[in-house]
C-alpha cells in the first residue's frame, strides 16, 4: 500500500527542505539533430527538492536539456544524445535501464495542456493504473482525489469528474496535467514552459501551485518569463545558443549576474 | 453549318472578341492630350469581359435549342396529320411513327414501303430542321454581335472588368458543382423511375422480404415458381462485405499503425505506396486471382481440416474483397491517426507508458471515429463491387449462412438480369433498377453516417 501512504502525506504540509543532496546531474551533455549539434556539452548538479529554473533566448537549448532528463528525446527519430545524466547516480541512459520507470520517476509537464480526450478521472488514473500503483477502486478514488487537491483542482471539479478533461479551461486543463504528472508519484517533476499558453491569471494559479510543490518534489522548469523565474524558483541557469552559461543562486542571478551575457539578457538588451 | 464547324466559329469569335476589348482598353490608357489615365481593370479583363459576352450569350441559345427544338418539331407534326390517322394511334405507336419519319427524313430508309402520309411528314421535318437550325444560327450571331458591340462600347477606364470577372468566374465554379449534383440526381430519379415500373409488376413487400430468388419467365408449368425476393442476394452482399472486413479490418488497421507509429521515415516512404498500389488493381484482375488461386487454394486447405469449402464460394470472394479493400481502411486510418496530436503521445510516454501503451489507451480511442469512419467508407466500397464476386461468389441465389457455400449478391444479380437478351420492360429486367436503388441507398446511407462520423472526429483538433 505504498502508494496509499504516500498520497495520505501528500495531504499534509510538507515541511521539506533542499537537503543538500544531488538528485540529478549531468556531465557533457551533447545533443545532435542530425549533423548539426544543438547542446554543447552540459555540466549541471541539480539538488534534491529544489526548484531550478532554466532561462534563455528562444533556440538556446534549454527545452532540449530538458528533455534529455527523462530521455523524452528519444521519441524524436533525429535527436542523438552523448554524455551522462545521473539520477541517483544511476546513468539514466545506461542500456540495462528502463525508460518507462525512468519517466514514472522523473514526470514531465508540457507546454500546452495535453489532456487525453477522457474523463478528468480517467486523466489521473492513467498513470497509476499503467504502473499498477493501486489495486482496488477506492485506492484509486483516493490517488485521483489527492492529486487533484495537490494540483489545485479538486474543488473545482469535484463534482464533474466523469467530464471529457477536454472541456476544462486552458488553466485547469494544465493544472490536471500536473495533478496527473503527481498521480504517479515521481520524484523529479520536469515542465516544459508550463504557462506560455496560459493568461495571467491562470499563470499565477500555477505558480503558486509550483510554490506548494516545492518541498515535496525535484522542480525543473523551463521558462521564456524572466519574473517567473525569478518568483519561483531557488536557482537560476542561463541557456544561450546551446551552452550553460550561468548557474546561481536565483537572487543571484538577478541581482549579480557574473557574465556579460547573463545581464545583457535579464536585463533585455537581448532574447 | 455542322455543329463542329459552329464551335470552331465560337472560338474565333471568342480570340477575336478578347483582342478587340484588350486593344480598345490599352487605347484608354492615354487620353486625347496625351496624359496617362489610371485603369480600373487591367487590359486583359476587360478583353475577358467582351470575350464572355460575345460568346456565352450565343453559346447559351445554341444549348438551349438544341433541348428544346425537337420537341416543338414533333409537336407541329403531329398537329398536321390528318383526323383519321390519329384517331387509331396509341402512344407506342404514335413514338414508332416518329421514329420512322426521322430514319425516313435522315435518308436512312426503311425496311418497308413508307406510307404516304409518312413521307409527307418526313418531307416536314427536314423541312422544319432546316428552318430551325438557320433560325438558331441567326439568333446566335445576332445575340453575338450585340455582346460584342455593346460590351465593347461599354469600355472605359471607370468600368470594373475585374470585379465582374470575378463574378462570372464564380457563376462558372457553381456550374460545374451543380454538374456532379445533378447527375446524381438524375441518376436516382432514373432508377427511381425504372423501380417503379418494377413495383407495377411485382408487390414490394414480396421484393424486400421475399426469401426466393427465381426470376425466370412463367410459362405454362412454372405458376407460383417464380420468385423476386430480395433477402437471398441482400444476405450474400452482406455475407461476404462481412468476410472482407474481417479481413481487412485487422490487417489494414496493424499495417496503418505500423505505417504511422513504428515505421522510420524511410520505410513509410516506401511502403505506404506500395500498400496504396493494391487499390489500383482492377477488380477484374482480383475476380482471377480469387478464381484461379485463392478459391483452390482454399478449397484443397479446408480439405485437409475436413472441411467442404466450395472454390467458389462467399468464403473466396469475401477473403479476395478483403484484400481489395485494406489499402483504404490502411491508407485512411494512417491519415487519422498521423492527425492525432504529438502533445498526447508525449503525454502519455512521460508518464512512463510503453509505445503499444499509448497506441492502445490513448492514440487508438482518439482516433477511433475517424477509424470508424474509413471502415464504413471501406465497408460500402466492398458492397458495390461488382467483378470479384461475379467470378469468385458462384453465383448460386440461395438464402444460406455457410459462407463456404455459393452465394450471389445484388451486383452479380444487376449484371445478369441486365446481360442477355431481354425485354426492357419486363419485370425480369425492371428488378435490377429496383436492386440498384436498394444498394445505392445502403452505400448512401453507410457514407453519410461515414462522414458525419470523421466531421465530428475532425472538430475534436482544431
Amino acid at each position: 500500500m505504498k502508494t496509499v501512504k504516500l498520497s495520505s502525506e501528500r495531504l499534509g504540509v510538507s515541511n521539506k527542505q533542499p537537503s543538500g543532496k544531488i538528485k540529478m546531474s549531468a556531465r557533457d551533455v551533447k545533443v545532435f539533430y542530425g549533423e548539426s549539434e544543438a547542446l554543447h556539452g552540459i555540466d549541471m548538479d541539480i539538488y534534491e527538492n529544489e526548484v531550478i529554473a532554466f532561462i534563455g533566448p528562444s533556440g538556446c537549448g534549454k527545452s532540449t536539456f530538458l528533455r534529455c532528463l527523462n530521455r523524452m528525446n528519444d521519441t524524436i527519430d533525429v535527436a542523438k544524445v552523448t554524455g551522462q545524466v545521473l539520477l541517483d547516480e544511476q546513468d539514466i541512459y545506461d542500456p540495462s535501464l528502463d525508460v518507462v520507470q525512468l519517466r514514472a520517476r522523473v514526470g514531465m509537464v508540457f507546454q500546452k495542456p495535453n489532456p487525453f480526450p477522457k474523463s478528468i478521472y480517467e486523466n489521473i488514473a492513467y498513470g497509476p493504473r499503467l504502473h499498477g500503483l493501486v489495486e482496488t477502486r477506492r485506492e484509486m478514488d483516493e490517488v485521483v482525489e489527492s492529486s487533484l487537491r495537490r494540483a489545485g483542482l479538486w474543488e473545482e471539479v469535484k463534482d464533474r469528474l466523469d467530464a471529457p478533461g477536454t472541456g476544462l479551461s486552458g488553466g485547469q486543463q494544465q493544472r490536471l496535467c500536473i495533478a496527473r504528472a503527481i498521480a504517479v508519484s515521481p520524484e523529479v517533476i520536469l515542465m516544459d514552459e508550463p504557462c506560455s499558453a496560459l493568461d495571467p491569471i491562470a499563470t499565477s494559479i500555477i505558480e503558486e501551485l509550483i510554490d506548494e510543490l516545492k518541498g515535496s518534489y525535484t522542480l525543473v522548469i523551463v521558462t521564456h518569463n524572466m519574473q517567473q523565474a525569478a518568483r519561483v524558483s531557488d536557482k537560476t541557469a542561463f541557456f544561450h545558443l546551446g551552452n550553460l552559461i550561468e548557474l546561481n543562486k536565483t537572487d543571484e542571478i538577478f541581482t549579480n549576474p557574473q557574465d556579460k551575457k547573463t545581464e545583457d539578457y535579464i536585463t533585455g538588451r537581448f532574447g | 453549318m455542322s455543329n463542329l464547324m459552329l464551335a470552331g466559329v465560337l472560338l474565333m469569335l471568342l480570340a477575336l472578341a478578347y483582342q478587340l476589348g484588350l486593344t480598345r482598353s490599352r487605347k484608354l490608357t492615354t487620353d486625347l492630350s496625351g496624359q496617362k489615365v489610371r485603369l480600373h481593370s487591367r487590359p486583359v479583363y476587360h478583353g475577358a469581359l467582351v470575350a464572355f459576352w460575345t460568346v456565352v450569350p450565343a453559346f447559351g441559345v445554341f444549348l438551349l435549342w438544341r433541348f428544346i427544338q425537337p420537341g416543338v418539331i414533333n409537336q407541329m407534326i403531329i398537329a398536321q396529320l390528318p383526323e383519321a390517322i390519329m384517331a387509331g394511334m396509341t402512344d407506342s405507336d404514335m413514338r414508332v411513327f416518329l421514329r420512322r419519319i426521322t430514319h425516313l427524313s435522315s435518308g436512312f430508309g426503311l425496311s418497308d414501303q413508307p406510307q404516304p402520309h409518312e413521307l409527307q411528314a418526313a418531307e416536314l421535318l427536314s423541312v422544319l430542321q432546316v428552318r430551325g437550325h438557320a433560325l438558331m444560327l441567326a439568333l446566335m450571331a445576332s445575340l453575338a454581335a450585340a455582346g460584342l458591340y455593346f460590351s465593347w462600347q461599354q469600355i472605359h477606364p471607370d468600368l470594373r472588368a475585374r470585379n465582374q470577372m470575378e463574378r462570372v468566374v464564380k457563376v462558372a465554379l457553381i456550374a460545374c458543382s451543380s454538374v456532379a449534383i445533378l447527375t446524381t440526381i438524375g441518376i436516382v430519379l432514373s432508377m427511381f423511375g425504372e423501380a417503379m415500373r418494377f413495383f407495377a409488376f411485382v408487390n414490394p413487400m414480396d421484393f424486400f422480404f421475399g426469401t426466393t430468388w427465381n426470376p425466370r419467365f412463367q410459362t405454362a408449368g412454372t405458376e407460383g415458381q417464380t420468385g423476386f425476393g430480395m433477402l437471398p442476394l441482400l444476405w450474400g452482399t452482406v455475407m461476404i462485405a462481412l468476410i472482407a472486413l474481417l479481413v481487412a479490418i485487422p490487417v489494414g488497421l496493424m499495417a496503418a499503425i505500423y505505417m504511422s507509429e513504428y515505421a522510420p521515415s524511410r520505410v513509410r516512404s516506401v511502403a505506404k505506396p506500395i500498400i496504396e498500389v493494391l487499390a489500383g488493381i482492377p477488380t477484374i484482375v482480383y475476380g482471377f486471382f480469387a478464381l484461379i488461386t485463392v478459391g483452390p487454394f482454399l478449397s484443397s486447405f479446408g480439405a485437409t481440416f475436413g472441411l467442404d469449402i466450395r472454390a467458389t464460394s462467399a468464403l473466396t470472394a469475401g477473403v479476395v474483397m478483403g484484400i481489395m479493400i485494406i489499402p483504404f481502411i490502411s491508407s485512411l486510418s494512417d491519415d487519422i491517426i498521423t492527425q492525432v496530436p504529438r502533445s498526447l503521445r508525449d503525454g502519455s510516454l512521460g508518464l512512463g507508458a510503453t509505445q503499444s501503451e499509448t497506441i492502445r489507451k490513448v492514440v487508438l480511442p482518439a482516433a477511433l471515429p475517424g477509424i470508424v469512419g474509413a471502415i464504413l467508407l471501406a465497408a460500402s466500397r466492398a458492397i458495390g463491387e461488382t467483378m470479384i464476386v461475379v467470378l469468385a461468389a458462384g453465383n448460386s441465389p440461395v438464402l444460406t449462412a455457410n459462407p463456404f457455400e455459393a452465394v450471389s449478391t445484388m451486383t452479380v444479380t444487376i449484371v445478369n438480369q441486365l446481360t442477355g437478351d431481354l425485354d426492357f420492360a419486363s419485370p425480369q429486367s425492371l428488378v435490377a433498377f429496383a436492386l440498384g436503388l436498394t444498394l445505392f441507398v445502403i452505400t448512401l446511407l453507410l457514407n453519410v453516417i461515414a462522414l458525419v462520423i470523421v466531421r465530428k472526429y475532425r472538430e475534436q483538433y482544431e
